[in-house]
């Protein structure tokens, strides 16, 4: 028994049919109280009033769309190293997802930014980042939509995905020298008491953890989702060639 | 030499071509035999080492490899004699005189390789593996666009390289004149149900 | 592998294409954006270092299809993917010879391009320095684009799509070193990261590159 027999997609479907509705379940649950506690039993922030409410969502969905990326690396590598074709489809299935999460966290930055800050966008590094990675999830989609063998598509999105990592992150860096911020620095950090307070922080963690099991749900739901894309691909070649 | 064991091909994740299993040795020509579609193409490109075998192992050294496919490789901004010794000097090959007197391009070295015929162009890229130095040539349909007389000089070209103890894979539908070949039709290797060794496969 | 140069450098002069547009291209943005910012020099001279670096990497970007996709046509690809040099050096010196007929020029006319922008006179030697260490960065990540959609029919926009978010790093220092040099404050830092960008690009891409295009040929 080792962790690669789930990625035999036979494995893998059985395994996730068991997972997904747990997972589906927990998201709702956790989604439902997290953003209901902190939209509705949160007191307003003394200077910002109530739109640090959007927190709820900014936060989750920024930290997911690194991960999400961080995840595609992972299951990029493996793909390159083991080629397990359940490690690539789900670095396929999880791009749009990471895109929306990227997305949610510009869009509700945005919200946030016109009466906090008084503009809608501004050039500052996080913002450009967050930017920047969209662009990443773009060209990664972009490439898997343009390539019709299912593996020169795998290999040709991984190599893209590694090397878009290492320039992702010089971006990053990029960014900061370039232009020292108007956003604040992290409210969440391991080694730092944290600069928030439990009223805010507990349905926050609640809302992050229902932020990850939504892109468990989602990833599975999407990966499932690509391999009977494939098996129906697989039949239709049978029959042809039979 | 060139030796096959239960070597399959796949072309776009479908196996077209299984269980081969054969050797060429030098000296020896092997014509490939098969209508359009049956994995000619597919098979040359795997014992070019340009894909990996589905299965099985193809036992050729790279560094001794010539390929000629369809394509001949030629800039129709450069001169004959130009394209010629590039492809010389990117293999350390010999000098393009014999290559160009061989195919009988010698009233046409000063020419662009844009200007030529079909067939002239075709006996350009067939120079081509001359200025190699390679002894395994992989030839895929040589003749196409070929008049007689040039299907019988390449004839020669190709039995003065077996004579030097070079072989060579020759696709081809034309009778080229080499009673010495053997001649392999495909047909029999034709994979015509998918196995189960492609990851699609676990998944039907 | 020289031969491959000559024959590269050879077949971009005689074919014009790539090498007079790129040029062009640069060109005519310099000329435009007088025309729709508004003559006035002290704006001009500010946004100056910006819209080189931009016109630069577009200009680079313009040709950038044709590295790998003639030789993947003609079939020259396959040949020199089965020729004794390996296909990584054969990615360097494609890359090597697209900065020799467009990073080179543009880098060589930027400074006359520079005063019709008005840039500021202190900027003119660090504009041609950071063109000089950048521009091969964006050569040899273009490459790996292009090896990237060397396989595909319409892989020009994909191309772009794919190369730019990789530009940003190179486009950011390159254009902060002549913003810098121009307003006369120590520009030791991106100067050196610019560089950094080009070596490490140039030392590891072939090889992403490489693997691509095997991949493309299988």
């Amino acid at each position: 028994m080792s962790i690669w027999q789930y990625a035999n997609p036979k494995k893998f479907m059985v395994l996730s049919t068991g997972v997904l509705p747990w997972a589906a379940g927990l998201t709702v649950i956790l989604l439902v109280v997290g953003l209901v506690w902190g939209f509705f039993f949160t007191p307003d922030d003394y200077k910002q009033g109530s739109t640090v409410k959007i927190i709820y969502l900014h936060v989750p969905s920024a930290m997911m769309a690194i991960n999400t990326w961080v995840m595609m690396l992972a299951t990029s590598l493996i793909w390159i190293v083991r080629r397990h074709h359940v490690s690539a489809l789900a670095a396929k299935a999880a791009a749009p997802v990471g895109l929306t999460f990227t997305l949610i966290a510009l869009a509700t930055g945005a919200l946030w930014g016109q009466p906090m800050w008084g503009t809608w966008w501004a050039w500052d590094p996080r913002l450009t980042s967050f930017l920047i990675l969209t662009l990443f999830y773009f060209g990664y989609m972009a490439l898997w939509a343009a390539i019709e063998d299912p593996d020169t598509a795998a290999d040709l999105t991984s190599i893209l995905c590694l090397v878009g990592s290492v320039f992702a992150l010089l971006s990053r860096y990029a960014v900061n020298f370039w232009n020292q911020g108007l956003h604040q620095g992290a409210t969440l950090s391991l080694d730092k008491e944290e600069n928030i307070s439990d009223v805010f922080w507990v349905p926050l963690l609640v809302c992050i953890a229902g932020f990850v099991l939504l892109f468990v749900t989602m990833v599975l739901l999407r990966t499932r989702t690509e391999i009977r894309a494939r098996r129906l691909k697989a039949l239709l070649a049978r029959e042809r060639v039979a | 030499m060139l030796s096959l064991s239960n070597l399959a091909v796949a072309r776009g994740g479908v196996t077209v071509l299984r269980g081969l299993t054969l050797a060429v040795l030098p000296g020896q020509a092997l014509i490939l035999r098969g209508p359009n579609g049956s994995g000619k193409t597919t098979l040359l490109r795997t014992l070019a080492g340009l894909q990996p075998p589905a299965e099985g192992t193809c036992d050729l050294p790279a560094d001794s490899v010539a390929y000629a496919a369809h394509a001949d490789g030629l800039k129709s901004t450069l001169t004959v004699a130009e394209n010629l010794s590039f492809w010389s000097r990117i293999y350390g090959g010999p000098a393009i005189d014999r290559a160009v007197g061989a195919l009988n391009l010698t009233q046409l070295a000063r020419r662009r390789a844009g200007e030529l015929s079909a067939g002239q162009k075709r006996r350009l890229g067939l120079a081509r593996l001359l200025v190699t130095g390679r002894p395994a040539w992989l030839l895929d349909e040589p003749t196409v666009s070929l008049d007689a007389a040039s299907v019988a000089l390449f004839a020669a070209v190709v039995r003065d390289h077996l004579g030097a103890g070079g072989l060579a894979v020759i696709a081809t539908h034309v009778d080229l004149g080499l009673p010495e070949a053997t001649i392999l039709d495909l047909d029999p290797y034709r994979a015509r149900v998918i196995q189960s060794t492609g990851f699609d496969e676990a998944f039907a | 592998m020289k031969a491959l140069l000559l024959r590269d450098l050879a077949l971009a002069f005689r074919s014009g294409g790539g090498f007079g547009l790129g040029l062009a291209f640069f060109f005519l943005l310099s000329v435009l954006v007088p025309l729709g910012v508004g003559p006035e020099g002290g704006t001009l001279g500010r946004i100056a270092p910006g819209i080189l670096w931009v016109g630069a990497l577009l200009a680079c970007l313009l040709s950038l299809d044709r590295i790998f996709a003639l030789d993947f046509e003609d079939g020259s690809l396959d040949l020199l993917a089965t020729a004794p040099i390996p296909l990584e050096a054969v990615v360097a010196i494609k890359a090597l010879a697209h900065w020799l007929v467009t990073g080179l020029p543009l880098t060589l006319i930027a400074p006359g391009l520079g005063v019709f922008l008005n840039l500021p006179p202190g900027g003119h030697q660090w504009l041609v320095l950071s063109l000089l260490l950048g521009t091969p960065a964006l050569s040899v990540i273009g490459a790996f684009g292009a090896a990237l959609t060397v396989g595909l029919r319409r892989g020009g926009l994909l191309l772009s799509l794919l190369v730019l978010p990789l530009y940003v790093p190179t486009l950011i220092f390159g254009g902060e070193v002549v913003r810098r040099g121009a307003e006369g404050m120590a520009l030791g830092t991106p100067l050196a990261l610019l560089a950094a960008i080009s070596l490490g690009a140039a030392a590891l891409l072939p090889f992403a590159a490489a693997s691509a295009i095997r991949v493309n040929l299988r």
